[in-house]
């Protein structure tokens, strides 16, 4: 693919002033956004896609929210200096791959000001300063408040949470490297200490050193090499925030991501073999669950009783390492481990306990950041290499 | 009062800077947008809702109820390791935005989902204040 002819500038502003103490760095951002978005005659609603370095509060997830734009192409791309230009050419392949139609890319900073203005030394992300003072220990608290929502809404128990994590624990057994190998039952997660009500100590993924990689290489490549490749057949992404303070936290940015994922990939729900879903706790997979598709909204606790996310038998088999619940979750970022398990479904080379049979299309679905304020939410579907 | 929680001080921006003013003052402050009439949370000076800017402070009542709570039973943070059990929740205000706060006043156990609740604001010693929410 070629990004030659497949994107335009249509707008660029620079910010007037040269010296801005009065303002802090996101505010700044704002305001070049809304300079560059008038000259193109664009507005907030009509971006689906936004750059931004490293810098910018927690990237994209701060400034998505922010900024108040709705995405469905982000990118924090950090090269110093040159990030911006990087930004552009990432915007056009996105364009031209249809990933987005509008890119905002932004930039501010505020050295010059920096060391006489009234803000503390180093300036916190814009949504921190509103979330970070009442006591938020880790994701756990966040995560805690979802589930609570969901089992007020719809009636979702702490056992069929607990059946997310037994099913983890089933098929951690059969890995040799499984930080947590031992099986446990649905009673064994409700008797574990309570960590931030409604979630106990074995509602929560592991603490883990470690990582993981993946190599992607062209159809080119692929065919020259005797290694079982996996086909990538769709993705989606987006960040899904706060709304201006109407935070929703019964669903997640799966309901964006993962219909993108689905009709680029030609497949639905019905067709998928094995699911990676980040398990950072349970209540995680069952709202995931449910934005994916796998059954309707409110119905996630009860989709899962009766093994159905145990292989090799069950109807969903997920997460077949054992996940970030009993496997791994390195550097408290869990995505990679889930692409990697999927790589090992649809190559035939999970575990022979717990490989799906005859397994063709897998779907991988990453969170970061919370579902209890702002989320990044990615879904990949992935095929066998005939697929 | 809020028994043993701690009271943090915030990271003051130019632009919340009258939006802490008022906790000092026991008020607390929304940022309402002048051209789309929404009202905005966290505090900014832009309508994430319109994306124009002419955004000014209007006061909240203080009054709500519970969006959501956790009890939160063990603790990293500093301040609020030794305060355990202690409430973290969303007040959804009258006026709409749910906010991050703490529910002080009553046992941890006893809060509910829907409760009402009304603010109260704990001095931090720098000008400003934190707002917690208490039963009404
Ligand atoms: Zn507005």
């Amino acid at each position: 693919m070629s990004i030659r002819g497949a994107a335009f500038i249509a707008g660029a502003f620079e910010h007037p002033r040269r010296e801005i103490p009065d303002r802090s760095t996101y505010q700044i951002h704002a305001e070049v956004a809304a300079g560059a978005l008038a000259d193109a005659g664009l507005s907030v609603s009509d971006v689906d896609g936004y750059f931004c370095d490293s810098s910018a509060g927690f990237g994209p997830l701060s400034m998505v929210d922010y900024l108040g734009l709705h995405c469905t192409h982000v990118d924090s791309t950090e090269t110093g200096g040159s990030s911006y230009v990087v930004h552009v050419g990432h915007a056009a392949e996105a364009i031209a791959a249809g990933k987005c139609r509008v890119a905002l890319i932004t930039m501010a900073g505020r050295p010059r000001s920096a060391a006489t203005a009234r803000r503390p030394p180093t300036e916190p992300s814009p949504d921190a300063v509103f979330e970070g003072l009442w006591g938020m220990s880790g994701a756990v608290t966040g995560y805690a408040l979802a589930a609570q929502r969901h089992m007020h809404e719809f009636g979702t128990t702490s056992a069929q949470l607990a059946e997310v994590k037994v099913a983890a624990s089933l098929h951690a057994r059969h890995n040799p490297n499984a930080f947590l190998p031992k099986a446990v039952t649905v009673d064994e997660v409700l008797d574990s200490p309570m960590i931030s009500s409604p979630l106990h100590r074995q509602d929560c993924c592991v603490v883990t050193d470690g990582g993981g990689a993946v190599v992607v290489v062209s159809p080119e490549v692929a065919r020259q090499l005797e290694r079982t490749t996996v086909k990538v057949l769709g993705h989606g992404e987006t960040v899904k925030h706060a709304e201006a303070g109407r935070l929703d936290l019964t669903y997640t940015g799966a309901v964006v991501s993962g219909p993108r994922a689905f009709e680029e990939a030609g497949v639905t729900p019905s067709d998928v073999d094995y699911a990676s879903i980040y398990d950072s706790f349970t209540i995680t997979v069952i709202e995931t669950l449910e934005d994916l598709g796998f059954c309707e909204k409110g119905e996630g606790g009860r989709f899962v009783l009766d093994g159905t996310l145990v292989a090799p038998a069950g109807r969903l088999p997920f997460n077949t390492d054992g996940g970030g619940l009993c496997n791994n979750h390195p550097s408290n970022r869990g995505g990679m481990t889930r692409i990697v398990e999927a790589v090992r479904q649809l190559r035939g080379e999970a575990h022979p306990a717990v490989q799906v049979p005859d397994c063709a299309i897998g779907v991988v679905h990453g969170t970061g950041g919370s579902i209890g304020t702002r989320m990044g939410s990615s879904t990949l579907l992935l095929g066998r290499e005939d697929a | 009062m809020s028994g043993a929680l701690p009271v943090p001080a915030p990271a003051v921006f130019p632009e919340t800077a009258p939006f802490w003013e008022a906790t000092a003052r026991g008020k607390l402050l929304l940022s309402r947008c002048e051209d789309c009439g929404a009202v905005i949370w966290y505090p900014r000076p832009l309508c994430p809702a319109c994306g124009r800017p002419r955004v000014s402070w209007v006061e909240a009542s203080g009054r709500g109820s519970v969006y959501s709570f956790t009890v939160v039973h063990r603790n990293a943070v500093d301040g609020y390791r030794e305060a355990v059990p202690y409430v973290v929740a969303y007040v959804e205000l009258e006026e709409g935005p749910r906010v991050l706060t703490n529910i002080v006043g009553c046992d941890p156990e006893a809060v509910t989902i829907g409760m009402p609740v009304s603010a109260t604001f704990d001095d931090t010693g720098h000008g400003s204040a934190l707002f917690r929410f208490r039963p009404a």
